[in-house]
């Protein structure tokens, strides 16, 4: 056994500031993903196919492809075609919410589809406009079923944002990497990071609960 | 008033509903009964366009609501319905429910429209359940919630889709108790239902559907003395 963990104490607040890094862009990746989710959801439901068939050729392109693929194109290869140098950040955080919200499409459509046709009903007997009738009465019944499988969603994506790092964008992976590489040793750094990336998704898996329970109220 | 002319309805390559004319006086109680799968609903769903007529037209105070370019949101602002499922909404408290639609679609302040939530449930006799949730309350309870939601949009008629098939026997009295009281406002009513007492009690008329045709219509006293037809003879033989 040769773990060494004196030297990697000076090098422990450079490797904190990653999960700064990392929460930042996957909080707004989250949000990007929910927003966007939610409308191509919506579109996924209409009558109007034309909207349809293009939330499922959008959920399709980005669920069959890889992620760290969307990721590269979004990084090396658009700058090429438009001459704009994208940021590592503005990248990461088109990549895993556009990303993101195929999935979370999927995930609200069957929420919706799986709240009684009851309520659709009852909300246009009482005069309710759809934009209302969806906003109150369906998303919220939607979402409160499909919450776990939303956290899922969630507790992916803050693992798989450690892809950034191959962008050379400093959130925790990187960091672990970049101190790995300056000591020749990585266990110990990769551990903390690992450690660390668990307490994320404990503290998400926590709060999801929380939220289940909240929801849970009327029953 | 209502008046449907030749009102016809298709589901695919089943006619459910066959040149339906009738005319429904505002303050009438109409009570729709026949067989099931008869077209009675269907019948009920097309009144406040939960379906879409095929064929015919129905007039509501004048208006002729089966044309493409009516508002469906305004016609339905007027017609309250009250279903067999109760449909209530269930992540919202009872006064929630009575009070959204009043909000959201009639714009009334929040304060107004609890003041009058209450009232309603009051007078459904609810008033000790406001606050609860529908999963809380028994399928009376529930069925009563749901016609003082529907009378919170103050409607000029109100259609019952089977308001008490899905409920324990026992629990059947209190939502007719409810809904004859509704009657004796001058409330018009279309129900549908398969409370023959309640039909010869409260109703003015009978509107007899069978294979989507009105075979009869007429008083109670009339009808279920001296059916015209074989079909409601048969029918009432089997359900009396």
């Amino acid at each position: 056994m040769n773990l060494d963990f004196s030297q990697i104490v000076p090098y422990i607040p450079f490797i904190l500031k990653g999960i700064g890094a990392t929460l930042q862009f996957v909080s707004v990746s989250i949000i990007i993903g929910l927003f966007l989710g939610i409308i191509l959801a919506l579109f996924k439901i209409m009558k109007k196919p034309i909207l349809r068939w293009f939330a499922d050729a959008y959920t399709s392109i980005f669920r069959g492809t890889p992620l760290i693929l969307q990721l590269w194109i979004i990084y090396f290869a658009v700058p090429q075609l438009s001459g704009y140098d994208i940021s590592a950040f503005l990248s990461a955080v088109l990549a895993f919410g556009l990303n993101s919200a195929a999935y979370v499409s999927e995930i609200i459509r069957a929420g919706i589809l799986a709240v009684d046709k009851g309520q659709t009903e009852a909300a246009e007997a009482l005069g309710v406009p759809y934009k209302s009738m969806m906003a109150n009465i369906i998303l919220p019944q939607a979402i409160k079923n499909i919450l776990p499988a939303l956290m899922n969603e969630f507790i992916t994506l803050t693992k798989e944002s450690a892809l950034v790092a191959t962008i050379g964008y400093l959130d925790l992976m990187r960091r672990a990497q970049i101190v790995g590489a300056d000591l020749y040793r990585n266990f110990e750094p990769l551990l903390i990071a690992g450690v660390i990336y668990w307490v994320m998704v404990f503290v998400l898996t926590k709060i999801g609960r929380m939220l289940e329970r909240r929801l849970r109220k009327s029953d | 008033m209502i008046k449907t002319t030749e009102l016809t309805k298709v589901f695919g390559e089943n006619t459910v509903l066959k040149n339906i004319s009738t005319t429904i006086k505002p303050g009438e109680v109409v009570a729709v009964i026949g067989p099931s799968g008869s077209g009675k609903s269907t019948f009920l769903r097309c009144l406040n366009l939960l379906e879409e007529p095929s064929a015919g037209d129905i007039e509501i105070d004048g208006k002729v609501i089966t044309t493409p370019k009516v508002n469906k949101l305004e016609v339905r602002k007027n017609i309250g319905m009250v279903f067999q499922h109760f449909h209530l909404f269930p992540h919202m408290t009872v006064l929630d429910n009575v009070t959204y639609a009043p909000i959201k679609v009639k714009k009334f302040s929040k304060e107004a429209a609890e003041e009058m939530g209450k009232e309603l449930l009051a007078k459904v006799g609810l008033s000790d359940k406001v606050e609860a949730y529908p999963n809380r309350l028994s399928g009376g309870q529930k069925q009563r919630v749901a016609i003082a939601r529907a009378l919170a949009m103050d409607p000029e008629v109100m259609l019952f889709d089977e308001p008490t098939s899905a409920l324990d026997p026992e629990m059947v009295k209190e939502v007719l108790d409810v809904m004859k009281d509704l009657a004796q406002t001058g409330m018009t009513m279309v129900v549908v239902t398969h409370e023959m007492n309640f039909a010869k009690e409260v109703a003015d008329r009978i509107l007899f559907l069978d294979n989507g045709v009105l075979m009869e219509e007429g008083e109670p006293s009339t009808f279920f003395a001296k059916p015209k037809t074989q079909r409601a003879k048969d029918f009432l033989d089997k359900v009396l």
